[in-house]
């Protein structure tokens, strides 16, 4: 007679407990590395393209090329880190990663501006980071517009043609975030991103523990069913991970001002449903291989760089092919982080982000479903083996 | 020599005991390198946009034109309100907005300052950004047009409008494609993770099973112990170098226009901090479990600090000081230096020295650790 499933959770979760409780380590590093990562992180990093070392070449020496050399020097979006006298210097500083960009201004850059002429000057970028080569090739862009409007704009003065102002103004408004602040598109990222990774590799061992040391034998002859097993091995961590959130949350209020606007209740829902899908990734890893070594592998190996890559977190996901825009499906931070988005920055409700709660709880229960049917397959096996020896 | 051998033929054993261990370390590396390589775009186009134009004239329609036709966004919608952008944005189903307001175009002709706003949805990562550059830029482009209209105008003085063209020149990746500096990132990452976590779980693993007395009452010596242990780990990192070197070239066409032997060889000092990194863990570990999260405090770090998306300029300058010490910062510089620049020792040679420096001292000081322990 076997016993009921929900009996026999609490034991295997008591169990589950002292073990956890023995390794103090492992234990503060689920519950403190989150936290710990949001802050380092949340200081550490941003999107901005600001500051990209420059060298300038100026052949021309005169008033006016000075000035434009100012208005590069005196952006925040370049450093002027060198001066060389000959463009063939560049190469070195670029290859060494002195620099990034150079700007070069011709020997007849003044005279053609005296003579009306629309002159020329070179531009080389570091194109290697194509995202921030991208960007300052943008602002190198729009600094040469200005000065060129300016100096248009002079002309027409001296002639009497309208004041010097400029005839459209364009006003930016950000929502959700009207600063631009970094640290608020940031912060909901890097949760998911951190989350994923940690709980995903809290769970990897636990089955595959119990494999390796033979102890998976006995629970097999025991009565407890393999639903019974698995959610009692995920509860603990559940809490545990749930006391982890909170204080990542708590730090990306209190040191990077990042306030949940909208609903805390349905904040908690959706966290809890994601730590179960990152939890039950976790044990569906360690239920389908035999050493930690492997289990652990793998769980680095899909969390890290897919959840990095696939999340929206960094890249945007509509901007994908196809095949991978499915691919990224399968990462339950996808779907967190755009819930976590709307609530935190937006303060949206269910209605902007129930399909995202639904993948979720997909995905949780999925993954949890697929870890008892492949134990109940591997206790079966193992059941027939031994009624076939002697 | 001899011991050092034994103990190697008992780590391939040992390895391959799990059948999923190999597939895992030789076919996750060329998975990875995929994914990133076709998903890794930032080049950002056709954003989801929302048009409002309140002044419906012919300025304000070619304004608009403008925005739509440089090919960046998309018009998810037109509507007639500012109240109305607001659900757009909320659900997600737009990024931007471009308004026009009423008297737009009757600004423009009386020659007065007219206005317009662009609203982007700040919570999504760079895409308001980069969307909100593209934006302001072609406004500034139409400042430009109608501008050069007045002269035009005006053309019997014999005034030219004065433009200062910028001939931009990229270096290393002429298209600007983000693969080409993100591909050859993943020989860095897939590098580190492999072998921090194999070299941090191996010594582990004997401790936990018991078997590491064993090990400690046979005559192999400490360093005989190391190196077997060691060295098949940095098999493993090579062949793993040579599958993604392999894919990027064939796969992906990104040259190698440096030297590959010294591509390999800078392989190699890396892999000191990565085997050091993972041998120190182990030290300080009891079960697998703890040297997994204690590599996960030392890998996830390293990664994001490393320049690898984040550029190292832009932070503030403590943790630009912190990077100095943070190996695989000067192994992105170096594989994309002889990957993409076609550069030598001669304008690497600083951040060879410092990979072989950090190094040869987390190694010593690991294997000091690891002799301790043992006696």
């Amino acid at each position: 007679m076997k016993a009921l499933p929900i009996a026999s959770v609490g034991p295997v979760m008591r169990k589950e407990f002292r073990q956890i409780r023995r390794d103090t380590r492992s234990l503060i590093f689920m519950i403190f590395l989150p936290a710990f990562l949001l802050l380092m992180f949340g200081f550490a990093l941003n999107f901005d393209v600001k500051h990209v070392p420059l060298a300038v070449v100026d052949q021309d020496g005169s008033r006016a090329s000075r000035e434009l050399i100012e208005k590069f020097g005196t952006t925040e979006y370049f450093d002027l880190k060198a001066a060389v006298e000959r463009p063939g210097d560049i190469d070195g500083l670029m290859a060494r990663e002195r620099i990034k960009a150079a700007l070069i201004i011709p020997e007849t850059f003044s005279e053609d501006l005296l003579a009306g002429r629309s002159p020329s000057v070179q531009f080389l970028l570091d194109g290697a980071n194509a995202m921030s080569g991208t960007t300052a090739a943008g602002y190198a862009a729009a600094i040469l517009q200005s000065y060129s409007q300016r100096i248009t704009l002079e002309a027409m003065d001296r002639r009497g043609l309208g004041g010097a102002t400029l005839p459209l103004k364009t006003e930016v408004r950000v929502w959700y975030n009207p600063e631009l602040r970094s640290a608020r598109f940031l912060v909901p990222g890097l949760m998911a991103f951190i989350l994923m990774v940690v709980l995903t590799t809290s769970t990897a061992f636990s089955i595959v523990r119990e494999k390796e040391r033979g102890t998976m034998e006995q629970i097999n002859v025991s009565p407890l069913r393999p639903a019974a097993l698995i959610i009692g091995k995920i509860v603990p961590y559940v809490l545990i991970s749930i006391a982890s959130a909170h204080l990542v949350l708590a730090l990306g209020w209190v040191l990077f001002g990042v306030a949940v606007k909208g609903s805390y209740l349905l904040l908690l829902l959706t966290m809890v449903l994601f730590l179960v899908s990152g939890l039950g990734q976790g044990i569906l890893i360690s239920a389908i291989t035999r050493t930690q070594q492997v289990s652990f592998l793998i769980a680095m190996l899909i969390t890290i760089l897919p959840t990095f890559i696939l999340s929206g977190f960094v890249f945007p996901i509509r901007n994908m092919p196809a095949v991978i825009q499915a691919i990224s499906y399968l990462i339950p931070a996808k779907y967190f982080l755009i819930a976590l988005r709307a609530i935190i920055l937006k303060g949206a409700g269910l209605a902007a982000f129930w399909d995202q709660v639904l993948m979720l709880t997909g995905f949780g229960v999925l993954t949890l479903a697929l870890s008892v049917a492949l134990l109940r397959r591997r206790g079966e096996d193992g059941s027939r083996r031994r009624r076939r020896a002697p | 020599m001899k011991a050092i051998l034994s103990i190697l033929w008992k780590e391939f054993v040992q390895l391959r005991r799990d059948p999923k261990l190999f597939p895992v370390i030789f076919i996750s590396p060329i998975l990875q390198l995929l994914l990133l390589g076709y998903a890794a775009n930032l080049d950002v186009k056709n954003i989801p946009s929302v048009i409002c134009d309140m002044d419906r004239s012919a300025s304000s329609r070619a304004l608009l034109d403008d925005f739509i036709n440089s090919g960046y966004f998309s018009v998810e919608a037109r509507v007639e309100g500012m109240d109305e952008i607001d659900r757009y944005l909320d659900h997600g189903d737009a990024a931007m907005a471009f308004v026009v307001p009423r008297g737009f175009g009757d600004k423009i002709a009386a020659r007065r300052k007219a206005s317009i706003m662009i609203i982007a949805d700040g919570s999504e990562s760079q895409s308001a950004m980069i969307g909100v550059n593209y934006g302001t830029m072609i406004a500034a482009r139409t400042t430009q047009r109608i501008i050069f209209e007045a002269f035009e105008r005006a053309k019997g003085l014999g005034l030219k409008p004065v433009l200062v063209n910028a001939e931009v020149r990229v270096w290393y990746n002429p298209e600007l494609k983000s693969r080409n500096f993100m591909v050859p990132g993943v020989l860095g990452l897939i590098l580190m993770i492999m072998t921090t976590v194999l070299a941090s779980l191996g010594i582990v693993r004997e401790r936990e099973a018991g078997t590491m007395e064993q090990l400690i009452v046979t005559p192999i010596r400490p360093y005989q112990l190391i190196v077997g242990k060691l060295l098949p780990f940095v098999l493993i990192g090579l062949v793993d170098a040579t599958f993604v070197i392999s894919v990027a070239r064939g796969w992906f066409g990104i040259p190698v226009r440096g030297s590959v032997a010294l591509l390999y060889g800078l392989c190699l000092a890396f892999m000191l901090n990565t085997l050091g990194t993972g041998l120190f863990i182990s030290t300080i570990s009891r079960t697998q479990q703890q040297a997994m999260l204690t590599s996960l405090f030392f890998i996830l770090p390293q990664i994001l600090l490393s320049g690898f998306v984040f550029p190292i300029e832009n932070m503030p300058r403590f943790f630009q000081y912190v990077t100095a010490i943070i190996p695989i910062r000067y192994f992105f510089v170096i594989i994309r230096g002889i990957m993409l620049k076609g550069a030598g020792l001669s304008e690497l040679w600083d951040k060879a020295l410092a990979l072989i420096v950090l190094g040869t001292v987390i190694l010593a000081l690991s294997v000091a650790r690891f002799r301790k322990k043992l006696d």
